[in-house]
């Protein structure tokens, strides 16, 4: 007898804050609207909590159906949810992440205007997230897939009288939905290779097929169609463009879903359906691939970034390439793990770099920010260890993931390990530029930047300022202690986060890997596809993960050593030009002006794309869509008709002229037609 | 024997000469008298077919429509002689008050 864990709670109760909050928050308190939201995604976290506790007892996959959904003939979907090792991990990182953002947001929010809608959306943000965690079928993940694009649009334009802001959110929201239609397209070959959606009836189906060394069967275009709703989700090439935008939502809201959760989902989605991409290598390759290319080339665009959220936003985007390409490489539980890790330390870089901006007044450009370490000490350290997370500097968390990843892509193929060490080193680089601008050297903003929040009235973020009894509007000063708590936490999860995964190489056993295991090693195809490219043959039981590499712990180590290396690199380059030699950026700038302002201007990917896709879309709609087909043909055949119809009525209506012999002519004639009609039709 | 077809197209120039007469005349005695001509060409055509068949079912409707115009005859005379008291004319374009 399983034991009913009522996984279906875990979803419900945001759904229901946010339902609270969202119909009636409006005559609520802040105080009630932040309990109702704290209370809510609380309970889904210690629910959570709860099932871990119990995970062990269970046989897994758990799953827990509470009712058929839709039924059409052979195909159904039911309200189900599934619990696994994989599962748990996104569940405990989702609620767990969350519920330290939710209390963030108290602090941070506090003077806002629609507090009350902020934390609605916020918990309802929860709700979608937590049932694409927790889906036991696509049709059900997708819908949490499209409710957390929802939420996601919701709150970048949260500040919605803004026009950035509102302008962001439909980016955000189109571009994702590019990717949707991958993903939809991918569910429909689905229902038409294997009849269902529900997970392990399509993993059981998959299993018997071969892997597609050879061309590009229908495994293949699934996995493709998967990857582009990935890519779209998780903002990889080509469709990243929209998360940096997305920045113009408020912090928290950053930290929560574009960092730290949803634009995992994409991660999550292609981790889960592993047994697919599994037999597809040629789509592996494309992922490790794009992966490759997003992480290397979104980390060169934050070098030159000034403002602190979009150095993290493309900061972001290159972390998600890494757990692209440990996807890409097979190597799932690498990602998965470096997605948690990841969730810790960019959640808490987010919350810190908030905390960064509510101290300087909504004040966002770092080259006006400086030497605030002493001003802020509480989030200076926490922000610390974040960048030094990131960075990959043992034993923090990102060390151990992230050497985990490059580990991996190196036994794929040594050109992913090169691409992933230089991210590394730019990614030290530009995270330790951040950390000199901001908290080193002099504060170099205009002294009353800081003080009047009114001078920055075209930026919304300008009305953040400090909660509760602040007398404190002069001058910097550090966050209450409801926004610092969370960050102190993840600051702690940040440090030991990595330790459950330490490598065999370093005298740990890897217990992360060892406990993802499960689901992973279970279904690998008879030859893994990556070694065999690459020219090692693996035994079939140990092809995707907890393989020990065959080359050895020494030569991990010497990679591990180089990565390290690679990190401290990047620390003392952005100490050398941005503490040491102030100077040198200008000069590096002016030497290289052409490389610099691509690089600054984003390698002018926006303006191509507006070029090459939307400026020639928009055209089409109004040349082509609108004035052609709209209004010249669909308007056009109404309009005819209707003109046509008063214009025959204008001559008809002389019949009806009132003089009754006319009438009686009419009869006459009709009469005759009917009798001409009869004598044709009898003497045929 | 004068063959069928011969009565059935006297018939018929009959009522097409009491349509066009009740058309395009305006004298309302006129008009009365194109619809005995359309009824009596309606006979002719029935008894026409009576004889050819040797059905005595088509004189009988003979009678019954001769009944009908009698009486049609006298009603419609008794209006006539009505509408000229009042109006004093029997152009029926003048007898138009019902129009809109």
């Amino acid at each position: 007898m399983t034991p009913n864990l009522h996984l279906w709670l875990i979803p419900i109760l945001p759904l229901v804050g946010a339902a609270i909050n969202g119909l009636l928050g409006k005559r609520f308190s802040r105080q009630l609207v932040a309990t109702v939201a704290l209370a809510f995604s609380g309970a889904a976290f210690a629910m959570s909590l709860w099932v871990a506790a119990r995970f062990s007892s269970l046989p897994l996959p758990h799953v827990e159906t509470i009712g058929t959904w839709l039924r059409s003939g052979a195909f159904s979907a039911d309200f189900s949810f599934y619990l696994d090792q994989l599962s748990l991990v996104m569940l405990l990182v989702v609620t767990g992440v969350g519920f330290l953002i939710h209390i963030y947001s108290v602090g941070y929010m506090w003077e806002e205007g629609g507090f009350y809608r902020f934390f609605s959306y916020l918990n309802l943000f929860m709700f979608f997230m937590l049932t694409l965690v927790l889906a036991s079928n696509y049709l059900l993940m997708f819908i949490g897939w499209e409710g957390v694009g929802l939420a996601s649009y919701l709150l970048i334009g949260f500040w919605f009288t803004k026009d950035s802001a509102a302008a962001a959110g439909k980016k955000a929201f189109i571009v994702n939905r590019i990717g949707d239609f991958g993903f939809l397209i991918a569910l429909f070959l689905m229902i038409k290779h294997f009849g269902s959606l529900d997970f392990q009836k399509v993993f059981e189906a998959a299993k018997p097929f071969a892997a597609e060394t050879m061309g590009i069967g229908f495994l293949s275009a699934i996995a493709l169609l998967l990857m582009v709703g990935a890519a779209g989700k998780s903002a990889q090439i080509p469709l990243y463009v929209w998360l940096p935008d997305a920045m113009e939502g408020p912090t928290p809201v950053s930290a929560l879903i574009h960092a730290a959760t949803m634009v995992t989902a994409g991660v999550y989605m292609v981790a889960r359906s592993h047994v697919i991409f599994e037999r597809a290598p040629s789509t592996l390759m494309v992922v490790a691939i794009i992966g490759a290319l997003t992480a290397f080339f979104a980390a060169t665009i934050g070098i030159a970034q000034t403002d602190i959220k979009k150095v993290l936003a493309y900061s972001t985007i290159s972390q998600l390439g890494y757990m692209f390409l440990a996807c890409g490489v097979a190597a799932f539980s690498a990602g998965i793990f470096h997605l948690m890790t990841h969730a810790f330390f960019k959640g808490l870089l987010f919350l810190a770099a908030g905390s960064v901006i509510h101290a300087v007044g909504g004040e966002q450009d770092m080259r006006k920010m400086g030497g605030l370490r002493k001003q802020i000490p509480v989030t200076f350290w926490t922000m610390t260890f974040g960048t030094f997370a990131i960075a990959g500097i043992p034993p923090l968390a990102g060390f151990f993931s992230k050497d985990e990843i490059l580990w991996r892509a190196y036994q794929a193929s040594w050109v992913y390990w090169l691409v992933g060490a230089v991210t590394a080193f730019i990614t030290s680089f530009y995270m330790f530029r951040l950390w000199f601008m901001t908290f080193f050297g002099e504060y170099r903003g205009a002294a009353g930047a800081s003080h009047g929040h009114e001078e920055h009235t075209n930026d919304a973020r300008a009305r953040v300022s400090a909660p509760h009894g602040h007398g404190s509007h002069g001058g910097i000063h550090e966050s209450p202690k409801v926004m610092l708590v969370p960050l102190i936490i993840l600051a702690v999860l940040s440090i030991i986060g990595g330790w459950i995964g330490v490598p065999g190489s370093l005298g740990g056993s890897n217990r992360f890997d060892k406990f993802l295991g499960p689901v992973f090693r279970s279904s690998a195809p008879a030859v893994n596809p990556e070694r065999a490219q690459s020219g090692e043959a693996a035994p079939p039981e140990q092809t995707t993960e907890g393989a020990e590499p065959k080359t050895g712990p020494a030569t991990e180590l010497i990679f591990t050593g180089i990565s390290v290396a690679l990190a401290f690199l990047g620390l003392f380059l952005a100490w050398l030009l941005y503490q040491r030699r102030p100077e040198l950026p200008d000069l590096i700038v002016a030497r290289f002006h052409g490389l610099y302002s691509s690089v600054a201007h984003k390698y002018w990917i926006d303006e191509m794309y507006s070029a090459i896709l939307v400026r020639p879309l928009i055209t089409l709609s109004r040349v082509v869509l609108w004035r052609t087909v709209d209004q010249g043909l669909i308007d056009g055949t109404l309009d005819a008709s209707a003109d046509s119809a008063r214009e025959l009525s204008d001559e008809v209506r002389h019949m009806q002229s009132g003089n009754v012999r006319s009438y009686a002519g009419w009869v006459a004639i009709g009469a005759t037609g009917v009798i001409a009609y009869m004598v044709w039709v009898g003497t045929k | 024997m004068v063959p069928l077809s011969l009565y059935l197209v006297l018939s018929g120039i009959l009522f097409a000469c009491g349509v066009t007469g009740f058309l395009i005349k305006r004298n309302i005695i006129t008009i009365f008298m194109s619809i005995e001509l359309m009824l009596n060409g309606v006979n002719l055509s029935f008894v026409a077919f009576a004889a050819k068949w040797q059905n005595l079912s088509g004189q009988v409707f003979v009678f019954f429509v001769m009944v009908v115009a009698a009486a049609e005859a006298a009603v419609g005379l008794a209006i006539i002689i009505a509408v000229f008291r009042t109006r004093e004319t029997l152009n029926i374009d003048q007898v138009n008050l019902l129009k809109l």
